[in-house]
């Protein structure tokens, strides 16, 4: 049955075998493909002596090039610092408080900054810097911690509540988890806490007794006026700006179970002069002091 | 038919099988006892139900069968070939398929759109993204391959497949590591190494299934009544051996505990790394390359009835492409800790792979000539014709992206997830969708397929989601890669990572949707399949009646 017959069509001789009905061509190797392929490994082989390429006993062929991945990641670094050029030493020497003074040191700064804020510190307060419940926003003036350039210096480097031993740390009490006020005291704190801000209260709740709880039990912190203590990191209560929700609802979880978010030390994982930079890129997005 | 003299005993394997059942049915209820960790235990009562129920498979078998096992052939001279356990895996086939492909569409959904997890644990994308790569690779294209591997064999080879129990064993012992891993995955199962990530236990079953799988495959070749190996068997065999290698290799693990399900690699660092991606590579290499070669060798010149275009170019293809493909891998690991003389290798060897993976590829396209009028009219030689096409594109797109400034670019971003989904719809997919829409017709004896204009339909909605599934990926990778490299003049990042995110969505939506073709197409071949099973036309009956018993 092995017999080589001429397919008709092709015009080519089969290899005169046969498996289920399937025949082969005798067809040589296209040349194009067999040209290519030779092309592919002398290139190959050039590439090969140009370029490291094979173990040794205790080490490799390095190739006539010189080529190591590690000495382009040096240079590569090297052109990056070149590109910075001077304003990179200059910020790394200069004293927080003049950077803003000079334009050109100023702009670098934010540019440094806003790389930076955007891979570690937009994850939690947004792309803009606006915030999200209980994390705030970094464009307005309502700052918790304190809006100077060293007060956001030290709130970066630190953190809040991060367990650095220099973090900013306060804890509100949980008033109704605790037992300190009963249910309807605090309906009628939350709600004194509301009309501090001029918004509406729900009908029969008695705001005497809910300012008298306040001055009893809230003011230590946040002030008879209510306007808060960034020394604490107690907040304003009369601005209408709110971390966690100001509504009726949200002010009486607030007050029964207490808030307290966390920020991350930034010194532990960024250099020196990337705070130094957030600092000032915060400092200027509009509500710096 | 003359009367049967022979005494029904039961065979050695029937009883010696049946025996280590039995006897792993015990081990498994002690594995379940001792757990230390719920997955396993699960995973113990599930091995101890499967040994119960292969048990009783083999008494059932015994007992309804005759008292002499199946002849080599059939009355009137032919080879008696073995088809049951290939009607299961094709069925398991297109049911994994449609499954897979679903949940690769919901954690497609889920990128676009994280809300989709829920929040529930086993809907996590870390969870849901190796039961989808493990479904579709393993699960579809492996029982893709078993089924047409068996069948080929057999055709090409003029005998019966080897093994009365061995052929099963293999089938549903392959199936039911596929559910070990599965469930593992969604119950927080895995070693964390891509494409190996069942856990020990699985990959020792594995072991014992695809050392049986390579014995039947071996002894039915043996006891071939051509003279000849058929290409086809080569690129099986070839995919066989290789996958058996690269199991070994990239799972040597050591168990926490005997009952529990952790293990650790003896593999570290960069090591480790190397051999992940050796193991990674030639996964792609042998099983969804190899392997679906087998496939398109016999199904192509078949669908199409033509000779194979060239014998000498599938010589020279196929022993160039298994020496150059087990090399490449390195290029995966490319500006990493791994040695520049290791990346070398792994990308001028990637380059030196280009042509004898076209060899394939000019096969099975001019395997075509005298028969390209045939596109017009058989929508199934049309996908298989189209998965030449795709596989042509992506074999040429590898060795690009292995080129180290070209990677510099890519690696990482969504252009190689595009460049597997070329690969993975438009060549695995398709040739596989290809077979199993030969095979059923086959299989079950039909004159033919109960809709071509459904198989029409498929081709067209499926072709629609893979490009545009492939264009967006392309899109969003390129754009993606460039942003993450753009620096400003004063010498900072452009863009944060988040905002490169957010650039992804539209084209994430958009990948989403082709999915979702892709999935609808799977759907419409489930029903084709079950219509053509169910009442497809009977095949007219080619050889002589059998003779009426006496």
């Amino acid at each position: 049955m092995a017999k080589n017959e001429i397919d008709a069509v092709t015009g080519t001789a089969t290899t005169g075998h046969e498996w289920d009905g399937i025949k082969e061509l005798n067809t040589p190797l296209p040349r194009w493909w067999l040209w290519t392929f030779y092309a592919c490994c002398i290139w190959a082989a050039l590439y090969m002596v140009a370029y490291p390429a094979w173990p040794l006993v205790s080490s490799y062929t390095s190739g006539l090039l010189g080529y190591s991945s590690r000495a382009n990641v040096a240079a590569d670094m090297a052109a990056l610092q070149a590109l910075r050029g001077e304003k990179a030493a200059l910020l790394a020497k200069a004293d927080l408080a003049d950077i803003e003074k000079d334009q050109a040191l100023l702009a670098f700064a934010r540019a440094q900054g806003r790389a930076a804020f955007g891979d570690n510190c937009a994850p939690c307060h947004g792309s803009g810097a606006t915030g999200s419940k209980g994390y705030p926003n970094l464009n307005d003036d309502d700052w918790l911690w304190g809006g100077t350039l060293d007060a956001l210096h030290q709130t970066i480097q630190y953190g809040i509540r991060s367990g650095n031993a220099q973090a900013r740390e306060n804890q509100m009490p949980a008033f109704g988890k605790d037992g300190t006020l009963k249910k309807d005291e605090i309906v009628q704190v939350a709600n004194y806490v509301l009309s501090l801000s001029g918004q509406p209260t729900r009908q029969g709740v008695d705001l005497a007794a809910g300012k008298q709880l306040f001055a009893d039990n809230c003011a230590v912190c946040h002030g008879e006026d209510a306007k808060g203590n960034q020394e604490l990191g107690a907040p304003n209560l009369t601005d209408r700006i709110w971390l966690y929700g100001g509504d009726e609802a949200s002010l009486v979880e607030t007050i029964t179970n207490s808030r307290g978010g966390v920020m991350p030390a930034w010194a532990d994982r960024l250099d020196p002069v990337t705070i130094k930079a957030l600092a000032v890129y915060v400092h200027t997005l509009g509500g710096g002091r | 038919m003359a009367q049967s003299t022979v005494r029904k005993t039961m065979t050695f394997g029937e009883g010696g099988l049946a025996f280590v059942f039995a006897v792993t049915t015990l081990l498994c209820l002690v594995g379940a006892a001792k757990a230390q960790d719920a997955p396993f235990a699960f995973h113990a009562y599930l091995s101890a139900a499967a040994s119960v129920a292969a048990v009783f498979m083999i008494f059932r078998g015994y007992f309804n069968r005759p008292a002499e096992l199946p002849g080599q052939e059939t009355d009137d001279g032919r080879a008696n070939y073995n088809d049951a356990p290939i009607k299961f895996a094709t069925a398991a086939a297109v049911f994994w398929g449609v499954a897979g492909f679903t949940v690769g569409l919901w954690i497609a959904l889920e990128l676009a759109y994280p809300v989709l997890n829920f929040d529930l644990p086993f809907l996590n994308f870390g969870r849901l993204r190796p039961l989808h790569t493990s479904a579709v690779i393993f699960a579809f294209g492996g029982n893709v391959l078993i089924a047409s591997s068996f069948y080929v064999v057999q055709r090409t080879c003029r005998t019966r497949l080897a093994g009365h129990m061995a052929p099963w064993f293999v089938v549903l012992g392959y199936n039911f590591f596929i559910v070990i891993a599965g469930t593992g995955y969604l119950l927080g199962v895995t070693q964390s190494k891509e494409y190996a990530e069942p856990e020990w236990y699985a990959d020792l079953w594995l072991t014992i299934v695809w050392v049986v799988y390579l014995l039947v495959y071996l002894v039915t070749i043996i006891k071939r009544k051509e003279p000849h190996i058929y290409v086809a068997n080569w690129f099986y065999l070839a995919f066989i051996v290789t996958i058996a290698v690269l199991h070994l290799g990239n799972n040597p693990t050591l168990p926490v505990s005997v009952f529990g399900s952790k293990s650790y690699i003896v593999w570290s660092g960069v090591q480790d790394a190397m051999f992940q991606w050796w193991y990674g590579h030639n996964a792609v290499g042998f099983f969804l390359t190899a392997g679906f070669l087998g496939i398109m060798y016999y199904f192509v010149p078949k669908r199409a009835e033509r000779p194979v275009y060239s014998y000498r170019l599938s010589i020279v293809h196929f022993w160039a492409l298994i020496f150059l493909y087990i090399w490449a891998g390195p290029h995966h690991l490319h500006y990493t800790s791994l040695p520049d003389w290791t990346q070398t290798l792994g990308m001028t060897f990637s380059i030196m792979l280009w042509m004898p993976s076209w060899g394939g590829m000019i096969n099975g396209l001019m395997t075509l000539s005298g028969a390209w009028d045939k596109l017009r009219t058989d929508p199934v030689l049309r996908m298989l014709v189209v998965s030449v096409a795709f596989y042509g594109m992506s074999t040429f797109e590898g060795p690009m992206m292995s080129i180290k400034a070209v990677n510099s670019l890519s690696h990482y971003t969504d252009w190689t997830v595009g460049h597997v989904h070329s690969g993975a719809l438009g060549w695995v997919g398709f040739v596989s969708f290809g077979a199993v829409y030969c095979l059923v017709p086959w299989l079950w004896n039909k004159k033919q397929l109960y809709s071509l204009k459904a198989v029409n339909w498929h081709f067209w909605i499926a072709t629609i989601g893979i490009v545009l599934y492939v264009s967006a990926m392309w899109v969003s990778g390129i754009l993606q890669g460039l942003m993450w490299r753009a620096y400003t003049s004063l010498g900072f990042l452009e863009y944060s990572f988040i905002e490169t995110v957010e650039a992804m969505h539209p084209f994430y939506a958009i990948r989403a949707l082709g999915g979702a073709l892709f999935v609808i197409g799977s759907l419409i071949m489930a029903w084709n399949v079950w219509m053509t099973v169910r009442s497809g036309e009977p095949a007219p009956v080619a050889r002589p009646a059998m003779q009426p018993a006496e």
